[in-house]
C-alpha cells in the first residue's frame, strides 16, 4: 500500500463567524475576509508540512485545484507542485487536478504537467476532475458541457504527450491548429493519471476503460460508499476485459492520528467539524449547478434528500468512516480491514483539515509516518517475499 | 377549454405542442420555466387566435436533439417549424427565455411574421443592470423573485410537485443552462442585428419584475424600430401567471389590430 499526504491547504484563519453573514465559504464569500498576511504564513506553513511528509517516507504528495473559496488556497495548484519540485526529494507529486473544462486552452495543462514531470525526473502524477459543482458558479463556464470539455480537453492532453506534435486538434469545444508540447513528459508514454470523484458512474466507466486504466480515486465518502464504488469499478475493467489491481484504487480520507483514541478525538474535533461544517458548507444550487450531474444522478440525490448543509459531528464522520481517527493501532486496524475488504492499494491521508493547526499536523502526521504506515510496508514486503 | 395535444417532428426533433382556437395564428413561446400545462391566458388568446403552443426543443415533452447547443439553434428550428406547419402572417408571443428565441427569430426572419410581442425578454445585457442569477438561487428564493403578489409566493410555496414535475423541472433546468449560462441569459451580438425587426413589436413588462429588471424594457425598445413598450403594475417577471387578463387584453389589442 502506498500512502500520501494530501493537503487542501484551506484558509485555516476564515472568521468562522462568516456564515452568520454568507451562505457559503464558496463563490460569494467577499475575499475581504482574507488577510494576504495570514496568508502568506499559512501557505508557508503549508509547504513545510508537505515537505515533512516526504522527509517522513511517504509516497507521494497531493495538492489540487478549487477557485474563490476559504476551503482550499490552490487556485493554481502547479504553483505547490513547482515549489515541491525541489524541496521534495523522494515522494510522488500528485495534482488532482486540473480542472480541465475549466479551461480556454487545456494544452496549458499538457504543457504545465510536462514541465512538473521534467523537472522531478517523473515524480507526477496527474489528476484530471471536472471541478465541484461550485467551480462553473465561480468560472463561468457552463456547467450543461462540462463532461463534453472533460472530455475533449484530456483526449488533448494525451494526445499531446504521446503523439508526435505538431497536430490539428479537430472538437466541437476545443479547436486548435498546431498541438505540439514542448516538453514532452519524463515519464513515458505518460504520467500515471489519477481520477477523483465522488462516485460518478460515468466517470467509474470512462476511468475504468481499457483504453486508459486510470487508478480512480474515492473522496471524502463514507467507507461503505467507497466499498460500493471500487466494486463498481473493478465489474466495469472485468467488462472491458481487464483486471482492476490495488494500484487502480485509492481512497482519500481524512485522518487524525494522536497518542490515544480519546486524545485524537478531543484534538482532532473542533478542525473537523470545522471543515465539514463551515469550510465545506454551500447550498445545493452552488454544489450541484444543471449538468454538472446526469439527470438519473439528479434524480438520486433529491431521492436521497442529500444535502451538505446539514450540520455534522465528528462522531457521524468517524462512523461512517468518512474520518480516520484514533490511536495507530486503531488506525492501523482501520485501514487493514478496510483495505483486506476493497483492495485498494493507495490510500491519501487528509492529515490537516479545517482549522487543525500546525502542531497538531505535525505531531499526527509523524506518528502516523512512524507508526501507522511501516506496519503496512512490513506486510507488503512479507507478500512480496512469500 | 384546454388545447389539443399533438407531437410534429421537426428537424429530427420529437415536439409536443398544444394548439387551440381559432383565428389568425399565434406562437407562443415559453420561458425556462416550460410549458407543460394549458394556461388560463391561453384560453383568453384562443378567443380570438388559433394559438399554438409548443414546448422548445430540450424542454418538457419534447426531445433533447444532438443539435441543441445555443440560442441559434432553437431560433432556426422555429422557422423550420413555421415553415414545415405551413404558418404564415404568425403573431409570434414570447415570454422571458421565448422572448429572447422570438428575437432571435425575428432578426432572422421577419417574413413568416405579422407581428411580435416580447414580455418581460432576455437576450440582452445592459451594462450595470444586473439580472437575478436564477442559477444560484433555491427554490423558494425562485419563487419569491417570480412574484410580485405574496398570495401567488405563498400558494406556489404551499404547493409540493410530483416526481414527474420534478424531474421535468430538472430537464428544463439543464436546457436552461445550455443555452444561458454563459454569457448568462444573453446573446453578446444579438443587440447588433435588432434593427432587421421590422416587425410591428410590443414590448411588455411587469413593473416588480426581479429577475430581468424592468430598465430592461426601454433599452429593448431603443434596439427595436418602431416598438411600443407597455408595463403592468404590481406584476412581476411571468405576467401570464400574475396578470393573465391584462396580458391577454394587450396581446389581443396588439396584435389583433395590426393590419
Amino acid at each position: 500500500m502506498k500512502f500520501f499526504f494530501f493537503h487542501l491547504m484551506p484558509y485555516a484563519d476564515l472568521d468562522l463567524d462568516y456564515d452568520k453573514k454568507h451562505n457559503s465559504a464558496w463563490v460569494t464569500l467577499p475575499n475581504t475576509y482574507f488577510d494576504p498576511e495570514k496568508g502568506h504564513a499559512l501557505y508557508n506553513r503549508y509547504l513545510d508540512e508537505m515537505e515533512l511528509a516526504d522527509q517522513l517516507g511517504f509516497d507521494g504528495v497531493c495538492v489540487n485545484e478549487h477557485h474563490q473559496n476559504a476551503y482550499g488556497l490552490m487556485p493554481i495548484p502547479g504553483v505547490m507542485a513547482g515549489a515541491l519540485a525541489r524541496r521534495t526529494k523522494n515522494a510522488k507529486i500528485a495534482v488532482l487536478g486540473r480542472a480541465l473544462p475549466l479551461l480556454n486552452n487545456p494544452a496549458t495543462v499538457a504543457e504545465e504537467f510536462a514541465m512538473l514531470d521534467v523537472m522531478t525526473g517523473g515524480r507526477l502524477i496527474a489528476g484530471f476532475v471536472r471541478g465541484i459543482g461550485a467551480e462553473y458558479h465561480a468560472w463561468g463556464v457552463n456547467p450543461a458541457i462540462s463532461h463534453e470539455r472533460f472530455h475533449e480537453a484530456h483526449d488533448i492532453i494525451i494526445r499531446a504527450w504521446t503523439e508526435p506534435g505538431p497536430f490539428a486538434y479537430e472538437g466541437k469545444h476545443y479547436h486548435f491548429e498546431y498541438v505540439n508540447c514542448w516538453p514532452r513528459p519524463y515519464q513515458q508514454p505518460h504520467p500515471p493519471v489519477w481520477i477523483p470523484s465522488q462516485g460518478s458512474r460515468e466517470t467509474i466507466e470512462w476511468a475504468a476503460d481499457a483504453k486508459r486504466k486510470y487508478t480512480y480515486l474515492q473522496t471524502f465518502s463514507p467507507v461503505a460508499a467507497l466499498a460500493h464504488f471500487m466494486k463498481l469499478y473493478s465489474e466495469a475493467a472485468e467488462r472491458n476485459g481487464w483486471t482492476a489491481t490495488p494500484d487502480h484504487k485509492g481512497w482519500s480520507v481524512p485522518t487524525y492520528c494522536a497518542e490515544t483514541d480519546e486524545i485524537a478525538y478531543h484534538e482532532a474535533k473542533p478542525h473537523i467539524e470545522n471543515f465539514i461544517n463551515k469550510f465545506l458548507k454551500m447550498p445545493l444550487e452552488m454544489l450541484a449547478p444543471p449538468g454538472y450531474q446526469s439527470l438519473a444522478s439528479v434524480k438520486a440525490i433529491r431521492k436521497a434528500k442529500e444535502s451538505i448543509r446539514q450540520n455534522q459531528t465528528i462522531d457521524t464522520l468517524i462512523e461512517k468512516g468518512m474520518f480516520l481517527c484514533g490511536s495507530p493501532a486503531t488506525l492501523r486496524e482501520k485501514i487493514e480491514t478496510a483495505q483486506d475488504e476493497i483492495g485498494f492499494g493507495n490510500i491519501l491521508n487528509n492529515l490537516q483539515f479545517g482549522t487543525l493547526p500546525h502542531d497538531l499536523v505535525r505531531k499526527s502526521t509523524t506518528l502516523f509516518a512512524e507508526e501507522v504506515i511501516p506496519h503496512f510496508r512490513k506486510k507488503s514486503a512479507a507478500a512480496a517475499a512469500a | 377549454m384546454p388545447g389539443r395535444e399533438t407531437f410534429e417532428t421537426i428537424a429530427g426533433c420529437k415536439t409536443r405542442i398544444m394548439r387551440g382556437g381559432q383565428g389568425a395564428p399565434l406562437l407562443f413561446l415559453h420561458g425556462g420555466s416550460g410549458a407543460s400545462m394549458w394556461q388560463p391566458f391561453m384560453d383568453k388568446l384562443a378567443e380570438t387566435f388559433d394559438v399554438i403552443v409548443p414546448e422548445h426543443p430540450g424542454f418538457g415533452g419534447s426531445d433533447s436533439p444532438e443539435w441543441l447547443d445555443n440560442i441559434g439553434d432553437v431560433a432556426y428550428f422555429y422557422l423550420d417549424f413555421m415553415e414545415q406547419l405551413g404558418l404564415s402572417g404568425v403573431h409570434l408571443v414570447g415570454t422571458s427565455l421565448g422572448g429572447w428565441i422570438a428575437a432571435e427569430i425575428a432578426v432572422r426572419d421577419r417574413h413568416p411574421l405579422k407581428s411580435l410581442t416580447l414580455v418581460s425578454p432576455v437576450g440582452i445585457r445592459v451594462k450595470g443592470v444586473r439580472k437575478a442569477d436564477i442559477f444560484l438561487m433555491s427554490p423558494e428564493e425562485s419563487v419569491r423573485s417570480l412574484f410580485h403578489s405574496k398570495a401567488l409566493v405563498d400558494a406556489a410555496l404551499a404547493r409540493t410537485p410530483s416526481e414527474a414535475e420534478l424531474d421535468m423541472a430538472a430537464k428544463n433546468r439543464l436546457t436552461m443552462a445550455k443555452l444561458a449560462w454563459e454569457p448568462r441569459l444573453f446573446n453578446p451580438h444579438l443587440y447588433k442585428w435588432m434593427h432587421r425587426i421590422k416587425t410591428p413589436t410590443l414590448i411588455i413588462w411587469g413593473e416588480s419584475d426581479q429577475i430581468v429588471p424592468p430598465a430592461y424594457g426601454p433599452e429593448f425598445q431603443k434596439l427595436i424600430p418602431g416598438s411600443k413598450l407597455e408595463t403592468i403594475p404590481e406584476c412581476g417577471h411571468v405576467p401570464q401567471v400574475e396578470k393573465p387578463d391584462v396580458l391577454a387584453a394587450k396581446i389581443i389589442a396588439f396584435a389583433g389590430g395590426v393590419k
